[in-house]
């Protein structure tokens, strides 16, 4: 800056609250945590579970989001069809609902008795209080990053690489596994970890559907409510903890993949 | 060989209006139009993006209109190449083929990319890549080759270059060729035949000098308005270059050999009435044929065993008082001859 520019100052001044007030809870909150309670709370098995169903059940849901949203996201990135502005929009409702909301939506076609929920349990497959209703939870509110994400994606993707490989002799099929796919693949990569961010971050939804097994979430609600701040706080630096390695690391395995 | 029969295609911005197109085997056809026209989009008509709302395609007699473009065994280069970023020139190459590695390094050689084959496209320059892209076409022997302004993207030294060994290559392998342009330069220099196109009708089709001397509708001749297009041969005789154009032949400089296009610019040659001494070594003497108003400036045709157009002000005109009939001679410097 060759001289003081005020608009920068002032904006500076102003984007620098909104970093302290995201980073001064969290840094506070691992600050004030002592070490010693973090390892008791390391060995505790019901925080150790809670914490590795979240995991699980985060990369479950992803790998679903994935195996259902990829297709759909080529499709609202590829095709100008009838519609595709309303299910576009659709796909985002989740992100603007109360979670709570979300959950009473879920219970309402997978709870028992209902819709879906009726005919699945005589499969055997049960939502409310089981792992699948922790997934179809988490499901809902993250899905929506996925597709979003791999609709960037496939977008940036030239056409006419598509359309010269199929001159080129390869079916559809393949272009899209040799060609697109690879080409959008950091996009799809970057929305599935917001989509297992935002899954494991699930509270509202989850809560609704299933209580017990406990997530990590419903577990650090569980111990605030009953036992107060100092219990539930080594349980939530920890999550933090792990959930930012995790995050971290998969950063910089996009990231290598891009160079 | 490729065969267009009442093509009509409705797409949002570009529509193809009752196409009719027939392009002979081994034939280099040019579609030449303005930007916009409709020339990519029925490029990919033809190769099978889009399905047409009318008409027949044929590709060897054979009807392709319901096959989906990898079963029409027709190459097709765009203008940006589309080169796969993400695979190595060598991957690009081989990418349509099952068996690739000795095709690939004979095609490579035959283009002489030979060291660019563990190299991204990225890296490459325009006319690298755009060999990458066509050599990626060619390993699959293509029935036919369809070329999107495939010069349009390179820089003005590599474009006249690379035009020179399309024609070469289209020599060696014969390959039934279509090849869209907005130059009308390009289209002399290559097309054996020549279509012009405009707001998705073919408006003439014909050999470059009948499209370019005889357009037969008023865009025609204002996309293409060439006056004075002659084609001759070279020859060299102690140091002097000349092109014969049949009945006379005229002084040039060039480098080029055989068959080539002579064009002068109408404003570029002078007219009188008597023989006069001038540094021009091109002078000849003919017949007044046809005067017509330009505005501001007069054309008269002169025919001096090739019809010539020269263009003057109407002030000259008046006080050379020029009629039909009248002899004239016609003054033009071998600088003012451009070859093409």
């Amino acid at each position: 800056m060759r001289r003081r520019d005020r608009t920068i100052i002032f904006f500076s001044l102003m984007g620098f609250f909104i970093l302290v007030f995201i980073i001064l809870p969290l840094v506070t909150m691992i600050g004030t945590t002592s070490p010693r309670s973090l390892l008791e709370t390391m060995k505790d098995k019901e925080v150790i579970h809670a914490i590795w169903l979240s995991i699980y059940t985060a990369g479950l849901t992803t790998l679903i989001a994935f195996i259902f949203g990829v297709p759909l996201a080529y499709l609202l990135a590829r095709y100008k069809f009838w519609g595709r502005s309303i299910i576009e929009g659709m796909i985002d409702i989740p992100i603007v609902i109360p979670h709570t909301v979300a959950g009473i939506a879920l219970l309402s076609v997978f709870g028992k008795g209902f819709l879906l929920g009726k005919p699945l349990s005589y499969l055997g497959i049960k939502f409310v209080g089981a792992i699948p209703g922790i997934i179809i939870a988490m499901l809902f509110v993250s899905a929506p990053f996925l597709v979003d994400a791999g609709k960037e994606g496939f977008a940036s993707v030239n056409p006419r690489l598509e359309n010269v490989a199929r001159t080129l002799g390869a079916s559809h099929w393949r272009v899209f596994w040799q060609i697109v796919f690879p080409l959008a693949s950091k996009s799809i990569l970057s929305g599935a970890i917001m989509t297992w961010a935002r899954a494991i971050s699930e509270f509202g939804a989850v809560l609704i559907l299933v209580y017990h097994p406990m997530i990590a979430p419903v577990l650090i609600y569980e111990r605030f409510e009953t036992y107060g701040l100092n219990y539930s706080r080594p349980v939530a630096v920890l999550l933090v903890l792990i959930c930012l390695a995790v995050f971290i690391g998969l950063r910089a395995i996009s990231r290598r993949g891009k160079e | 060989m490729i065969e267009v029969r009442r093509l009509c295609l409705n797409l949002k911005g570009f529509s193809l209006n009752q196409i009719d197109l027939k392009v002979n085997p081994q034939e280099y056809f040019v579609i030449l139009g303005p930007t916009g026209c409709g020339k990519t989009v029925l490029l990919e008509t033809i190769v099978g993006m889009y399905h047409p709302d009318q008409g027949e395609i044929l590709i060897g007699g054979r009807e392709v209109v319901g096959l989906p473009p990898e079963q029409r065994g027709i190459g097709f280069v765009y203008q940006d190449y589309a080169l796969f970023p993400h695979m190595s020139v060598e991957r690009n190459i081989g990418f349509g083929l099952k068996k690739a590695k000795s095709k690939i390094k004979k095609m490579a050689d035959l283009l002489g990319i030979s060291h660019l084959l563990h190299r991204y496209p990225e890296s490459l320059s325009g006319g690298e890549q755009q060999k990458v892209a066509l050599g990626r076409t060619l390993v699959r022997e293509p029935r036919a080759l369809l070329l999107d302004e495939p010069l349009s993207a390179l820089d003005p030294n590599s474009r006249e270059s690379t035009r020179g060994e399309l024609k070469s290559l289209h020599g060696r392998l014969g390959l039934t060729t279509v090849h869209v342009t907005h130059d009308f330069e390009e289209a002399l220099f290559l097309g054996d035949r020549i279509g012009v196109m405009n707001e998705g009708r073919i408006l003439q089709v014909g050999s470059p000098e009948e499209v370019f001397r005889r357009p037969n509708c008023e865009f025609v001749a204002g996309f293409v308005g060439v006056k004075n297009l002659f084609r001759g041969r070279v020859s060299h005789h102690d140091g002097i270059e000349r092109v014969n154009l049949g009945e006379l032949s005229i002084d040039v400089v060039t480098q080029k050999r055989g068959e080539v296009y002579v064009t002068v610019r109408p404003e570029d040659i002078l007219l009188s009435e008597r023989p006069i001494k001038s540094s021009a070594r091109n002078n000849f003497k003919g017949e007044i044929t046809n005067i017509m108003d330009k505005g501001p400036l007069v054309q008269i045709d002169v025919d001096v065993g090739k019809p010539f157009s020269v263009l003057i002000t109407k002030r000259t005109f008046d006080e050379m008082k020029l009629k039909p009939g009248m002899s004239a001679y016609i003054f033009f410097k071998t600088a003012s001859v451009h070859i093409i």
